[in-house]
């Protein structure tokens, strides 16, 4: 009973509360002089389900490397050959070796830009194109059979293309990872757009709102959780395209690097090379999540 | 308290000679035919009816989102073509902005005025704080109940000022208790405002309890069958439902919503037909059972 907000609705209260409220057990307020060993059962006791999850996710990558390690060790060969396949421990020496080599950092810093040039690009045509074309019906008429007509071809069709379009190698590989994104960023923003409710519309419009403001108040807030789930998508499938680029026509960068170890037969930098791509993967969707969280504070759970 | 400019007496809705039809493979069909209503200003007109007799219609085109295919919509002698801030709308769906926080809900009509920031702040705190919402102001509508969040939709409806507020249904999909606290602060909310209401429900003890009149629609094309004033005494509490006055008015618009009701399923249920449906329950025919 601590606010006048709980005499009045106790159960609106009850219901807004809880999330506010921290995990901590200091929430609770009855029990000033709690002990550590109860404070800590209690939090235990709320963060049981992501302890778990976190205990047996480490568990299950440890049991990966141990696999790894003995089929590797053992040189096992039972359909799959692990005769040339690098042990976990050879990887992580290269590693070591790596991180100290200039040219290795910039393999990696190179693919970064072509990412974030190729992606933003995407971004930035993608979205507003998507946007304008689920309010405008004549726009969707015109681009979409052509955009229907390219999607199907993966972005990898594209490099001698590319290579023949663009002046520079480099040009041409930041326009494939651009084709990868673009295509998912736009799809989905096209059906965000198809989503927005109606009557959000008209309550906007009963409001006084004009075309402008009704395209920035309702329609981009409303397409914006469909806008991110392109996003995420794009930049997947910008990876993808990148490394396949960079494999065929590219001089630098990560997917490069991965080929190049292939050829000079050092089987560690292979395995080096595709566990960097996950991990940028990985991070750069990390990365576009939480833009989405800072975003859309809304659908903060 | 400021902010909130005591409105004279204004929004006198009337709709004339009014049909609406729109085109179907088989050709036009009517959804409302030959309608005349009016609200004077300050007056709480409700309309009830059948489900699909076209009442939102009505009430959609009083906002500007349908136009008349005969007759005219006019507030205070002005015909109305598309929707404005001037005719505030309440929805069914609550219809809040989700990415907006509970304040910037209620600012947005004056955010469309071109208010500055810091004076909508302080008129949507005023006024969420008539309707006991000031708490509230930082949160997602998503994290409030449907009452309030109704309520945040009435106080966004009435922030700009409209002449006229136009209700659909707007506690259809409450429970029983808070929509009884809902129409309490509707009632509050209106006399204080004097602002003109058009009222769609299909609840007739609510069409009632709120309403200085109640037109009675009928099934579809929908025209107006009745129009009934409510003499009950103002305020009015909850009590008064139980009273003979209530009940009396009570009765006569059931009797006519049955009727249409009827009318709108396909007809009565007649001994006749049911005879010849033949079907047993029990050892006994369903003709007796009903």
């Amino acid at each position: 009973m601590s606010s006048p907000a709980i005499l009045r609705h106790p159960e609106d209260t009850m219901q807004t509360a809880m999330p506010d409220a921290p995990p901590a057990p200091s929430a609770t307020p009855q029990s000033a002089p709690a002990s550590f060993g109860t404070l800590a059962l209690r939090w235990y006791r709320l963060n049981q389900g992501s302890l778990r999850a976190t205990a047996i996710g480490i568990a299950s990558l440890i049991a990966f490397l141990i696999v790894w390690h003995l089929l590797t060790t053992y040189r096992v060969v039972f359909f799959v050959r692990f005769t040339n396949v690098p042990s976990p421990l050879a990887v992580y020496a290269s590693f070591t070796k790596a991180i100290h080599d200039p040219k290795f950092l910039m393999h990696i810093l190179l693919s970064c830009r072509r990412i974030l040039m190729g992606f933003s690009l995407a971004a930035l045509v993608g979205v507003p194109l998507g946007l304008i074309m689920g309010r405008f019906k004549l726009i969707h008429e015109i681009i979409f059979p052509v955009a229907e007509v390219l999607r199907p071809i993966p972005a990898i069709a594209w490099v001698p293309m590319a290579i023949m379009l663009w002046p520079t190698n480099e040009q041409s590989i930041v326009y494939i990872t651009f084709l990868g994104s673009f295509f998912p960023i736009l799809v989905n923003t096209l059906h965000g757009m198809s989503l927005v409710d109606p009557v959000l519309v008209r309550a906007a419009q009963c409001l006084g709102a004009r075309e402008r403001s009704i395209f920035r108040e309702v329609y981009f807030p409303a397409s914006l959780p469909h806008i991110f789930t392109g996003l995420t998508v794009g930049m997947g499938v910008a990876w993808v395209s990148l490394i396949a680029a960079e494999m065929i026509s590219g001089q630098y960068g990560i997917g490069y690097f991965t080929w190049e170890a292939y050829s000079l037969v050092q089987y560690a930098d292979i395995a080096l090379g595709m566990i960097a791509i996950g991990v940028l993967g990985l991070g750069s969707s990390l990365l576009i999540r939480g833009a989405g969280q800072i975003v859309m504070p809304w659908r903060a759970k | 308290m400021s902010e909130i400019k005591v409105v004279a007496p204004k929004g006198h809705i009337e709709v004339k000679n009014f049909s609406l039809s729109y085109d179907s493979i088989e050709g036009p069909v009517e959804a409302v035919t030959d309608t005349q209503i009016h609200v004077k200003p300050g007056e709480f007109v409700s309309i009830v009816g059948p489900s699909g007799c076209g009442k939102s219609t009505l009430l959609n085109a009083v906002a500007g989102f349908l136009k008349p295919t005969t007759g005219i919509v006019t507030v205070d002698g002005e015909p109305v073509n598309g929707p404005s801030a001037e005719r505030g709308m309440v929805f069914q769906q609550y219809s809040l902005f989700p990415w907006k926080t509970v304040r910037e809900n209620v600012e947005f009509g004056l955010k469309m005025r071109g208010m500055s920031r810091s004076q909508r702040e302080r008129a949507a705190r005023t006024l969420l704080g008539l309707a006991g919402l000031e708490a509230f102001e930082k949160h997602y509508p998503e994290r409030l109940s449907g009452g309030m969040k109704q309520r945040v939709g009435i106080v966004r409806a009435l922030a700009t000022g409209p002449k006229v507020l136009l209700l659909d249904e707007p506690f259809g999909a409450l429970d029983a208790q808070t929509r009884v606290i809902m129409q309490q602060i509707l009632t509050n909310m209106w006399q204080r405002l004097k602002i003109s209401v058009l009222f769609v429900t299909h609840d007739i003890d609510e069409a009632i309890f709120l309403s200085d009149r109640v037109y009675c629609m009928t099934a579809r094309p929908g025209s107006i069958k009745a129009e009934i004033p409510i003499p009950l005494e103002r305020p009015r509490q909850q009590s008064m439902m139980m009273s003979s006055e209530f009940l009396a008015l009570r009765r006569g618009l059931m009797s006519l919503i049955r009727e249409e009701s009827l009318k709108a399923m396909g007809g009565e249920i007649t001994d006749l037909g049911m005879q010849g449906l033949n079907i047993e329950l029990h050892g006994h025919s369903l003709a007796d059972v009903l």
